[in-house]
């Protein structure tokens, strides 16, 4: 060890996979739908998929967390994206290539996808 | 290592893992791949979460939620449920009363929520086997800090203003005893830690290895730089063998990343850190019995001056400190002595861990700041006495301290509080009695011990506390006599002033504290040859009384034939030929048979 530097970065690059063990209530949810439902309809590699990109982009203050059938089985994978403080976003039939976009749009930039929401394919 | 979607984990302190927490993180890994989760969710063995009576513990994140009493089979369950599906198992999930249906994390559950956790901030967080994970939570900042931006004195300075005093017991100011180790001119200095825990019921320092072993590396190491020492001894009892596996790991790993050996942080800092092993005498956590047992001498204390600042390992300057005292310092240098100063009170800053045990609905480790009240940790954080009896006394200080009295719970526990009422802060083991324990008995079971960990060199301890346990043996034997409480008192004092070392001068603390407050207790063995907690077997009678119903289980189940009567008459215990076991009363189903 040589340096407070050198220390700082096997802090940062440990940090974010322990980060959900520390209290921080400002961390952005992504909950996905994983009822029988949902992961038959390919939620697990959404899922994955969101853990990837969390990876990549080295993301902290978001954890990815499961929840049960919501009962709109018919528009699952499901998922909510929770920001603190402002409303809850719900992406339906979502598959892993839409995921990177929602990630790099929402998550990063703060702009929701409005086109995957649930009320644009139940708008129509 | 790759980010999880979920960590499950797993205490691996002392508790859980003799209630099988191993067997559970094989359960859970085979399970969680079974379930094709081994991508998605990692198992971790962590250290002690503290509250073992609830063990094995399992919290599953980023929820938070906490699982208690755990067995093999639950696994199955929380696998396919709470992991696979997001369902959390309600019925697992630990409550504080029986009625209680709610989703209960760390923070909101009664046992935590009044605590502080600094010594003891990493147990049950951190994977103890896994530097990274320390360095995360702000491991080997503070070492960095120190080497690189402070000078010595700096560092002795800062530890001396956050008031931080011994946690082994006696209560010395830290930052005093580093400043006398700096002053004492010498090439070669050592840093040593006392990890020779041996207060029966008392397992602080052992948690603390097991949960956060580079805590104390860490803190080693800033107080080997700022005394000048470039070795250090950690001096751990071979009983402890989690914790002796976790910190060659820990000292391994160390080396590996550069935080220990030469140069570290590039400051032309050099220290290095060897383990030795204790074989479990008590007398060994006695400093100059200490160094003697690491020198491979026979552990015998020796008298001080010298201190060990002066003259102490290999004849050199030499430092030591208890593993709770070192867990501590990271902190303190990371965040002020102001900061430190700002928990707990005037004359006692921090916190101070405590282990509860006994007659108590939580036996488990706490933390919490000093000034906290007794009654708080026993009844809030401990839950109160178990089956509705009332509390007695809680026994603090181990052998070497006393016992204080219900009218006393309100005090703040504080260093000198706890001297004041007759009892000592002690290493932090806390032992809770109810109305049924005898506190003669309690009294004689502490000297038995410490008869027991004499070591023999100085005639008072040897011979003395012999004598002492004697006259307790016969008073709860019922051959008790006018007088042996004033000689108990005397021999008490005498000894306490002559002996040579920490162990004899507060062996006959839990005697002069029991005769103190429970003097009632002492004079009704003597005089009237009766125990009131009826607790001393010898001093029991069984008799039956007129609710007998003449059943004759009694008179069939007696193994001395004492008892006798016909059937569907009064039955009647001949007190000449009765043993006092206990089983007529225990078979007797109308409550006939009574004790006094």
């Amino acid at each position: 060890m040589k340096s407070l530097a050198e220390l700082e970065a096997i802090r940062q690059k440990t940090l974010d996979k322990v980060s959900m063990r520390k209290d921080a209530d400002d961390s952005i949810r992504v909950v996905v739908g994983m009822a029988t439902c949902g992961i038959a309809a390919g939620a697990r590699p959404v899922m994955l998929k969101f853990l990837d990109e969390i990876q990549k982009r080295s993301l902290k203050n978001v954890t990815v967390s499961q929840t049960g059938c919501i009962g709109m089985c018919r528009l699952e994978p499901m998922l909510d994206v929770i920001v603190p403080g402002k409303e809850k976003v719900t992406y339906v039939k979502v598959n892993p290539d839409m995921v990177a976009r929602i990630v790099a749009e929402h998550i990063v930039n703060g702009r929701v996808v409005t086109e995957y929401t649930i009320g644009a394919a139940e708008g129509k | 290592m790759d980010l999880f979607r979920a960590h499950v984990l797993v205490c691996g302190g002392t508790g859980c893992t003799s209630s099988g927490s191993a067997e559970l993180i094989k359960r859970f890994e085979e399970q969680i791949e079974k379930n094709g989760l081994d991508k998605e969710v990692k198992v971790v063995r962590t250290g002690c979460f503290g509250l073992c009576e609830a063990g094995p513990v399992v919290i599953v994140y980023p929820e938070g939620t906490f699982y208690s009493r755990i067995r093999p089979d639950d696994v199955d369950e929380i696998v396919s449920e709470h992991l696979l599906k997001g369902r959390i198992v309600q019925h697992l999930v630990y409550k504080e009363k029986a009625d209680e249906e709610q989703h209960l994390t760390l923070e909101n559950i009664d046992f935590y929520r009044p605590q502080k956790r600094l010594a003891l901030r990493n147990c049950g967080v951190i994977d103890p086997e896994n530097i990274d994970e320390y360095i995360a939570f702000d491991g080997y900042k503070a070492l960095g800090k120190a080497l690189t931006e402070m000078t010595p004195e700096q560092v002795c300075d800062e530890v001396l203003k956050s008031g931080l005093r011994g946690r082994g017991g006696a209560g010395f100011p830290t930052g005093k005893k580093w400043q006398f180790a700096a002053a004492s001119k010498s090439d070669v200095k050592y840093m040593v830690c006392n990890a020779d825990e041996g207060d029966p019921g008392a397992f602080m320092d052992r948690s603390v290895l097991e949960g956060d072993p580079h805590a104390v590396l860490e803190a080693m190491t800033i107080g080997g730089y700022a005394i000048g020492a470039h070795q250090g001894y950690i001096y751990v009892r071979a009983e402890y063998p989690i914790a002796v596996k976790r910190l060659e790991i820990a000292i391994q790993q160390a080396h590996e990343y550069g935080v220990l050996g030469k140069n570290i942080f590039d400051s032309g800092f050099d220290f290095d850190i060897a383990i030795r092993l204790g074989a479990g005498a008590f007398v060994c956590g006695e400093e100059t019995a200490l160094m003697h047992s690491i020198e491979g001498g026979r552990g015998e204390p020796k008298p001080k001056p010298p201190f060990p600042a002066v003259k102490g390992l290999f004849e050199k300057p030499t430092n030591i400190n208890n593993v709770e005292t070192f867990a501590n310092i990271p902190q303190i240098i990371l965040h002020g002595a102001d900061w430190f100063r700002s928990i707990g009170t005037e004359r006692s800053t921090g916190t101070k861990v405590f282990a509860l045990g006994g007659k108590i609905n939580n036996t488990g480790l706490v933390e919490v700041p000093m000034g906290t009240k007794l009654r708080d940790i026993i009844f809030n954080i401990g839950g109160g006495i178990p089956n509705g009896k009332a509390f007695k006394a809680v026994q603090t200080g181990g052998p070497s301290g006393g016992c204080i009295p219900a009218e006393h719970l309100d005090i703040p526990i504080e260093y000198d509080t706890l001297t004041q009422i007759g009892s000592m802060m002690g290493s932090g083991g806390m032992i809770v009695m109810d109305e049924d324990n005898c506190m003669v008995d309690i009294a004689r079971f502490f000297l038995d011990f410490t008869v027991d960990e004499s070591c023999g060199k100085c005639t008072p301890c040897r011979i003395g506390t012999k004598r002492m346990l004697e006259i307790l043996e016969r008073i709860v034997e019922g051959k008790g006599e006018e007088g042996d409480i004033e000689k108990l008192e005397a021999l008490g004092k005498n000894i306490k002033e002559t002996a040579l070392c920490g162990l004899g001068q507060t062996a006959p603390n839990p005697v002069l504290s029991t005769i103190h407050y429970f003097r009632d207790e002492y004079e009704a063995h003597i005089r009237e040859k009766r125990c009131p907690a009826h607790h001393c077997q010898k001093l029991l009678n069984y008799e039956i009384t007129d609710k007998c119903r003449g059943c004759t289980a009694c008179a069939k189940v007696c193994p001395v034939g004492a008892i006798s009567g016909s059937v569907k008459e009064m039955h009647k215990i001949d007190v000449l030929k009765c043993i006092k076991c206990g089983s007529c009363m225990e078979k007797c189903r109308f409550g006939a048979i009574v004790k006094n």
